[in-house]
């Protein structure tokens, strides 16, 4: 088994607020990992200090194994992929230049090809969509192009910061396939932060339970439910049954 | 060319190019005429009032008479303004009065003796002016031109005002304007307010045009003037009589500046022949033809010195046959003025242009770094206000020592007070553009440059826009002010006009400039809609 990703004891603070208070984790190469917590939880800083936007004030990052801070923070950020949460496309770019910034900014050969294959991967059509602006589009639409533009330069390791969160029921049900088709294809790493369990549920291989800065407990669903390491893990579960149970085949 | 002059050569040597450069429209004349390489031309200068302007254009026409060559810089801003362009040798001569130079100039107080005998006095300005300055006085011209305190007919009649000792008694029911200059200077009302025990029940500055206007609807009762002014005889006003001798005398005389003192014989020579010639009675009726009946300053004084012997008739007439102005609509003597209206529009748009590109290059680099350094930010933007409170006339005064008048000098504070807005509008627009964009750029590994390029600076441009739309609108006010120091454009006939009290001539400066500021703001909007997307107009009416 080989590991993509990989904290060691990171310790993070604003000010006098403790952020991340010791934690430790593995993402295999492959697999995908859901950051699970509430809002303040640390799930963000922790992704955050894999590409180098937040640097921790103690512990190690590695990515393929190597420290990160022998990689510059732009340099580091172009090897991996990186999904906000509202997309953050560039409103003035059309669909296809936005696609084809990382490949751009890595100098590929042909940007464009690279992003239109991205676009159709995600299931936009580049002669379609490409010269729109992002304004044109559905916030659906807007965030597979957000994808599109983390993938285009076929990245192996790609970091997800709540993609999904801000979308309806019915255009995330769209997304969340779009986005399970492109990692059978690509079976790129991921880190997928999210507060929606049923979220995590559907798209993880394993699942991390941040609270209050520290990882409460990671596992696959079914050691979670089978398991649950504290009481906290257990509520976040009940709470979730509902839409949790049918996932577990229970 | 002096060393004295060079600061001022300098600047102008630097400023030819840039202004063919960035604009390849005409130059104002006064930058043209430094270039050739033998005599330089004298120029002369006055300030802003109709006594002022005759007495220059006389000494430029009697120079030109002897085959000098002349550049004119009429309406130099007040007293302050005129003689620091002189003791700078931004300018060559002007007409100064002995009274004034001894008490705004060199700020000592007059002693009886002077009071009692104008030749002390002029003995005394004469001989402190060249050794604290080596500023000359030629002869004096002939005639006193002294404040004058004046009121209605009927205020004289109800109160019986005859003397300055008459209206300290009836001051408290009385309101004054003066003249800015007037209420400050110790020679003005702040000595004559002590000296009679005066206390006005109010007074207002006020311009000449609007001084006198204002006195015969009633708005006010009392007004300052001048001995020799034109205008006491066209409202029928009764001069007040300095019964305890308050008032200085006040000789006219040329002043000359320390260059053409060391340098030009020549022109000392020409002007010495005016001194002793002018009478109280004859310029008093050549201001009347200039201020009363409106006639063109250059053949009143062309008639002037026809009259004196001192040119040839050449043809035209002395002042009593010179042609009288015809009392034509606003319409048809804007239409015959629409050349010299058009020149002035061309160097007012050469001013503000020059000064706006200039804010530009500087302002939003500047922008822009402030954004990456926020704390300076604070202390820049809190600076640049700074500059934008101080009144456009004493930044413009601040630029003479350094800068000499005309063109230069009217730039750099013109360029001081574009600066902020630009700067705020970009320093804002950077840092505002649209957040969400900026910090996905930056978690897909963009650098802080390409982030800027790609990213804020495309976004911020109708933000930046808008910041020059505000610099533009400013600017164009502000250049109004610039013809105070000689550097032309719409403010000219608006200071010529305040001086002679002609609201034509004022009127057909401030129109335009209006106008102007209107029109650009115009099509600066429509450039500001053009280049902002739908989704950034979409995003601000939704907020």
């Amino acid at each position: 088994m080989t590991v993509a990703l990989e904290a060691e004891a990171l310790h993070h603070a604003y000010g006098s607020t403790a952020t991340l208070r010791g934690v430790s984790l593995k993402v295999r190469t492959g697999s995908l990992l859901a950051i699970v917590g509430e809002s303040g939880s640390g799930k963000t800083t922790l992704l955050r200090c894999f590409n180098r936007l937040v640097e921790p004030t103690a512990g190690t990052v590695r990515v393929d194994g190597v420290d990160v801070r022998g990689t510059p923070g732009d340099a580091l950020r172009r090897r991996l992929g990186f999904v906000p949460q509202t997309g953050g496309l560039l409103p003035h770019w059309s669909v296809l230049r936005n696609a084809a910034l990382v490949p751009r900014l890595i100098g590929h050969a042909d940007p464009e090809r690279a992003a239109a294959e991205a676009l159709t991967l995600v299931g936009l059509s580049a002669a379609e969509f490409g010269g729109r602006l992002p304004h044109e589009l559905s916030g659906g639409q807007r965030q597979r192009v957000a994808l599109a533009r983390a993938l285009a330069a076929r990245q192996d390791i790609v970091l997800l910061d709540e993609p999904f969160g801000a979308l309806d029921a019915l255009s995330r049900a769209v997304v969340h396939e779009a986005f399970e088709h492109v990692r059978a294809e690509l079976k790129f790493t991921a880190v997928l932060v999210t507060h929606d369990l049923a979220e995590a549920a559907r798209l993880a291989d394993e699942i991390a339970v941040m609270r209050g800065g520290v990882i409460e407990q990671i596992g696959t669903l079914d050691t979670l439910v089978r398991a649950p390491a504290t009481e906290y893990v257990e509520q976040l579960l009940l709470r979730a049954t509902a839409a949790v149970r049918p996932l577990v085949g229970q | 060319m002096s060393s004295a002059r060079s600061p001022r050569m300098r600047m102008c040597r630097v400023l030819q190019p840039a202004v063919v450069l960035l604009l390849g429209l005409g130059i104002p004349r006064h930058v043209t005429a430094q270039a050739t390489p033998e005599r330089p031309a004298v120029v002369v200068a006055s300030k802003p009032f109709g006594e002022s302007f005759l007495l220059a254009e006389m000494f430029a026409q009697l120079l030109e008479s002897e085959g000098m060559r002349v550049t004119r810089r009429p309406g130099l801003g007040a007293t302050e303004v005129a003689f620091e362009a002189l003791r700078t040798n931004a300018i060559d001569v002007y007409p100064e009065y002995t009274g004034t130079g001894l008490l705004a100039v060199l700020r000592d107080s007059m002693t009886t003796a002077m009071r009692e005998d104008p030749r002390r006095l002029f003995a005394r300005v004469s001989d402190e002016f060249v050794r604290r300055y080596g500023v000359r006085w030629l002869p004096p011209l002939g005639f006193e031109n002294g404040y004058a305190i004046a009121v209605r007919r009927e205020t004289a009649a109800r109160y019986g005002l005859r003397t300055l000792s008459d209206l300290a008694r009836a001051s408290g029911a009385l309101q004054a304007g003066f003249t800015s200059d007037f209420i400050g200077r110790p020679d003005g009302f702040v000595g004559l307010r002590a000296f009679y025990g005066i206390s006005l029940r109010s007074v207002r500055p006020l311009a000449p045009a609007v001084k006198y206007q204002a006195l015969s609807t009633g708005a006010i009762d009392v007004i300052d003037g001048y001995s020799t002014d034109g205008l006491l005889a066209r409202f029928d006003l009764i001069t007040l009589v300095d019964d305890r001798h308050f008032f200085p005398p006040y000789e006219a005389a040329v002043l000359v500046s320390p260059r053409v003192s060391a340098e030009r014989p020549d022109v000392i020579a020409v002007l010495s022949r005016l001194s002793g010639r002018l009478t109280e009675s004859d310029v008093r009726r050549w201001n009347a033809s200039i201020e009363v009946d409106q006639r063109p300053i250059a053949d009143v004084a062309r008639g002037a010195l026809t009259e004196l012997a001192l040119v040839r008739a050449a043809g035209t007439a002395t002042v009593a046959e010179t042609p009288r102005a015809t009392t034509t609509g606003f319409l048809a003597y804007s239409w015959a003025r629409r050349a010299e209206t058009w020149r002035l529009i061309r160097e007012h748009l050469v001013l503000v242009s020059i000064a706006l590109a200039a804010a530009i290059l500087v302002a939003v680099p500047v922008g822009v770094l402030l954004t990456r350094t926020p704390r300076a930010a604070a202390w820049v933007m809190q600076g640049l206000g700074v500059v934008q409170t101080i009144p456009s006339l004493a930044l413009l005064a601040f630029m003479i020592p350094v800068l000499g008048i005309g063109l230069a000098p009217a730039l750099v504070a013109l360029w001081l007070y574009a600066l902020l807005p630009i700067a705020r509008a970009t320093y804002s627009g950077v840092s505002n553009a649209d957040p969400d964009a900026v910090a996905a750029s930056e978690a897909l590994g963009t650098t802080a440059w390409q982030r800027l390029w790609w990213v804020q600076l495309p976004l911020a441009t109708p933000a930046v826009l808008a910041g020059v739309r505000t610099s533009a609108v400013i600017t164009v006010g502000a250049a109004t002010l610039a013809a105070f120091i000689g550097a032309g454009g719409l403010g000219e006939p608006i200071i010529t006009g305040l001086g002679l009290a002609d609201s034509r001539l004022v009127l057909s400066g401030a129109l335009p400039a209006a106008a102007l500021a209107v029109v650009v703001d115009l099509v600066l909007a429509a450039v500001e809609r053009a280049v902002t997307p739908a989704y950034l107009r979409r995003k601000r009416t939704g907020a």
